[in-house]
């Protein structure tokens, strides 16, 4: 035997995570988002306020040393309001990426590995879908169950379904014809199990940077939804309300635009800067040596 | 009487090919009712240029492809016949290794987790019992232990090669089906798997079906070999008496075609005419004649009987009756 | 011996690597004369390809390099630095390259006739009749048959044989002197590997073609070539005539390659495969390339690396233990 014994060569796995760390832009996108997150979490003890408080005595006071963004015109303070309504706004938004995540990739892997006239089916069907501008077509589910947290949360899942849908399927599609597939079935592996085993694990690094570059919108799906009155009940404060609380005095009040818009773009700019260094990091041409 | 572990009777496979909503359906005869038997712990070689159906037949042997018509006998039982719960326990005893070795393993899994996934889902062994049996398994195919926790692409073609043999071996089968084992690799490292096969074959006793378009690596693997033309058995016997004396022209062309490493038997090169015809339009009567150096005006006409020209030996041929 | 049409002195390749660059050719050298098939042996990593890219000026850069001290000279004049412009009257034009895979070569949405023709204009300056007549010259050259029909097909419609003789026929479209075929066979089933073989051969000969034959298939290179270099980690490490090579092999190395090739035409014993694989570049020690997996490998091996040195005329072996 030692003559067929083997010199194995230490070839260093170039960690994907090496490369998503050297850019910047991906750090200043992840250092923001964590701090939005802490900021959301801690809510309760860094508001300066009772994000609900009213007092009609302070109402539209312009930003100040005592309200830093100042009050909206119930006289509440809009930075502990903008800090409480950040819970809300991610809350939102990954419950709903997660459950287009799960729910799209399920169809999305369906389709690809039963193939034929189902996969026509099934993806036309999903292209119908996601001919519906988003924001339309929230509304018609919002519509349809009435306002609350939870429609609000399916609603922007639904609107999201599809792009999970195919990227799950584009390679699941290739995998399916790969032989590893097929030694799983030789070695009497379940369908099932091969499914989970040996395609999802394949498909995962694309799908969560679907899912990073798709929170940003369904927090402005939310806030889009908000802002028309469809989305979570006033009081509660969320994003997309403040913006359009604040609307309603524009030009008596701008600050009360502003802020919360500025909390949105900063959001999705960060989200946006980490999907992107997620998708180089996971991107096999760049991965390969 | 010789114990034959594997019998194939009449096998054909067919796929629709091109053709859409409007225009007609066209079919592929992929495989075409083919027949051959395997001893055991035998070699059978099945040979023939890219599309002759030598893969679909492989992979309908295993039922990863389910043959339109004909049984697959394997110990016994027909393959092609059995339920799904009767299917896996017959393919614990039957199985396959590939030609790419790239392709064969999937990416995400440490060779621990690729070699012990079988003992898992078949209820061999779990737990602490998996390590030595993979390790065991390792060192037959000449790896070290320690490659167990590394992933695919941390190794060469042929160390992949040497992984891929490992987890078909997990189960313990009596008769592997190699698709091309060799053919992706370098010529060095092509020896030495072929080493490790011939090692396999001898200490275990297995069975190998063949597939490869390299007729020198049959000539030295092989006990038994077939040569397919488009999707059709066209010749069969011992290897060594179908490489020498060949009796079907299309094994003398392949013969010929074949380089052999010797100046001094260098042939002038041959004036091989025309091109291997697409399946999806088999030329009539006998599917070799628009290419045969010895064609008849019955060979377009007539498709060939297949005759027995002496014990062990067939041929499709008319120039033998 | 003629002339030689390209003289390769000290060719050395280099790659960028996290270490800083590594030798992947390292300092070879090559005669090649007209009416001539050169074989150029070697496995995965041994170079062989990289050779021929670098003759073609193709070496991809920034990540690769031609080194400082290579030298490649076609007719005489030197390759290496010479100016775009001077490389672009040369490469695909007195050299020509064919490659393993035509498909990838071949522009999938043009007709075959438009594209030979558009190489012909391109380099010859013909006009479009003109052109378009030589295109099915060319053709019929490389014995496509029913070419009027077939100057009209895509790539798509044609089979890997024929389309390896289409791009011979490019190849040829601009009269080239050296014809460099990286494992142009390769892809390609036996029976037309050997028409495709054969066409190069009778090519080589009217045309007094200078051929560069890439591969690592012992027995292709017995069929074709009149002289061999067996590459070995970025080294030539055995060359000389085709006769002589089989007959008796020098290097460890080549003998390796010879016992673990096998016949169709005769039992093998016992095969005799070279234990181990092919060392990264980066993985080279002090001594000779091989000794880590030589069997007739001495102490000296592991230190010092031997020298190409003539052993026989118009042989050369790199060893201190030849055979």
């Amino acid at each position: 035997m030692t003559a067929e014994a083997v010199a194995i060569e230490t070839v260093r796995r170039r960690r994907s995570a090496f490369r998503f760390a050297a850019a910047p832009l991906t750090w200043i996108g992840a250092a923001l988002i964590a701090l939005i997150i802490v900021a959301a979490l801690l809510a309760p003890w860094i508001a300066p306020y009772d994000p609900l408080e009213q007092s009609i005595a302070d109402r539209l006071m312009p930003p100040s040393a005592e309200h830093l963004l100042g009050t909206d015109s119930f006289g509440r303070d809009v930075l502990s309001r903008l800090i409480h309504a950040a819970r809300i706004s991610l809350a939102v938004g990954v419950l709903s990426i997660a459950l287009a995540m799960v729910a799209g990739c399920a169809i999305g892997i369906t389709a690809g590995w039963i193939g034929g006239w189902f996969d026509s089916l099934v993806m036309g069907a999903l292209d119908v879908l996601m001919s519906f501008p988003s924001l339309l077509l929230g509304l018609m589910v919002v519509a349809m169950l009435g306002p609350s947290l939870e429609h609000l949360v399916l609603a922007i899942a639904i609107t999201e379904l599809a792009p999970f849908a195919r990227v799950a399927r584009a390679p699941t599609l290739a995998l399916k014809e790969r032989d590893f597939i097929e030694a799983g079935r030789a070695l009497g592996l379940s369908e099932l199990r091969i499914i989970v085993v040996h395609v999802v694990p394949n498909l995962l690094g694309d799908v969560v940077v679907v899912a990073s570059l798709w929170l940003a919108t369904a927090i402005r799906t939310e806030a889009s939804l908000s802002f028309i009155g469809l989305g979570v009940k006033p009081p509660t404060p969320t994003w997309g309300g403040m913006l359009r609380e604040g609307f309603e005095t524009i030009l008596d009040a701008p600050w009360l635009s502003v802020a919360p818009s500025l909390a949105i773009l900063a959001t999705v700019l960060a989200l946006n800067m980490i999907g992107d260094g997620l998708r180089d990091a996971v991107d096999p041409r760049l991965r390969r040596d | 009487m010789s114990d034959e572990i594997l019998i194939v009777d009449g096998v054909s496979k067919s796929f629709p090919a091109g053709g859409g909503w409007l225009r007609q359906r066209r079919v592929v005869q992929a495989v075409d009712n083919v027949s051959f038997s395997v001893v055991r712990g035998n070699s059978f070689g099945l040979v023939g240029e890219s599309g002759c159906g030598k893969s679909t037949l492989a992979r309908c042997l295993l039922r990863l492809i389910r043959p339109d018509r004909g049984r697959v006998m394997f110990e016994g039982t027909d393959i092609v016949q059995l339920g799904r719960r009767a299917l896996r326990r017959a393919r614990r005893r039957l199985q396959i290794v590939f030609q790419d070795p790239y392709a064969s393993l999937s990416p995400r899994r440490t060779v621990f987790q690729t070699l012990a996934e079988p003992l898992v889902v078949h209820g061999i062994a779990r737990g602490a019992a998996l390590r030595p049996r993979v390790q065991a398994a390792l060192a037959e195919v000449g790896l070290p232990a320690e490659v167990a926790e590394r992933y695919p692409h941390e190794f060469s073609g042929g160390q992949r090669q040497r992984i891929g043999i490992a987890r078909a071996l997990m189960l313990e089968p009596a008769l592997i089906v190699a698709d091309e084992p060799v053919s992706a690799l370098d010529v060095s490292v092509q020896a030495q798997i072929l080493r490790l096969l011939e090692g396999l074959r001898n200490r275990r006793g297995l069975s190998f079906v063949f597939v490869s378009h390299d007729l020198a690596v049959v000539r030295h693997f092989c006990d038994q070999v077939a040569v397919m033309y488009l999707g059709r058995i066209v010749e069969l016997g011992p290897t060594r008496k179908v490489l020498e004396q060949p009796l079907h022209p299309y094994t003398r062309m392949l013969r010929l075609a074949s380089p052999v490493p010797d100046p001094a038997a260098r042939f002038k090169l041959p004036r091989i005419e025309g091109e291997i015809p697409s399946a999806l339009a088999p030329p009539s009567g006998c599917p070799f004649h628009p290419r045969c150096p010895d064609a008849m005006p019955v060979c377009a006409a007539v498709r060939p009987r297949t005759v027995e020209p002496e014990a062990g030996r067939r041929v499709e041929c008319h120039l033998y009756g | 011996m003629t002339e030689p049409v390209l003289a390769i002195r000290n060719l050395a390749v280099e790659f960028r690597s996290r270490d800083g660059w590594l030798p992947a050719v390292r300092g070879i050298d090559l005669d090649l004369a007209p009416n001539e098939t050169l074989a150029l042996v070697g496995e995965s990593g041994s170079g062989k390809s990289l050779t021929a890219l670098a003759i073609m000026g193709l070496v991809p850069g920034p990540a690769g390099r031609i080194a400082a001290g290579s030298s490649i000279r076609f007719e005489g004049e030197e390759l290496v630095g010479a100016s775009e412009k001077a490389l672009d009257a040369v490469r695909g034009n007195r050299i020509a390259m064919i490659f393993q895979e035509p498909m990838t070569a071949l522009n999938p949405t043009m007709t075959v006739g438009a594209q030979i023709a558009e190489a012909i204009r391109v380099h010859r300056g013909l006009g479009r009749d003109a052109a378009w007549r030589e295109s099915e010259r060319l053709l019929d050259l490389v014995k496509v048959p029913s070419r009027r029909r077939r100057m009209h097909d895509y790539p798509h419609q044609f089979s890997g044989g024929m389309r390896q003789r289409v791009m011979i026929a490019i190849a040829l479209a601009c009269r080239p002197r050296v014809l460099l075929a990286d494992e142009p066979t390769t892809a390609l089933d036996v029976t037309i590997q050997a028409q495709v073989l054969g066409l190069l051969e009778d090519l080589k000969r009217e045309h007094g073609l200078a051929v560069l034959f890439i591969t690592h298939n012992l027995g292709v290179v017995a069929l074709i070539a009149d002289r061999v270099a067996v590459m070995y980690a970025g080294e030539i490490v055995e060359s000389g005539r085709v006769e002589a090579i089989f007959a008796a092999p020098k290097h460890p190395y080549t003998l390796g390659l010879l016992g673990s090739t096998l016949r169709i035409d005769r039992d093998i014993e016992a095969l005799q495969p070279i234990p181990g694989s092919v060392p990264a570049p980066g993985a080279l020690g002090r001594g000779c390339a091989f000794a880590p997996r030589c069997p007739r490998a001495v102490s000296r091996c592991e230190t010092e690396p031997p020298p190409l040195e003539a052993v026989a005329p118009g042989r050369l072996v790199r060893c201190w233990m030849p055979a």
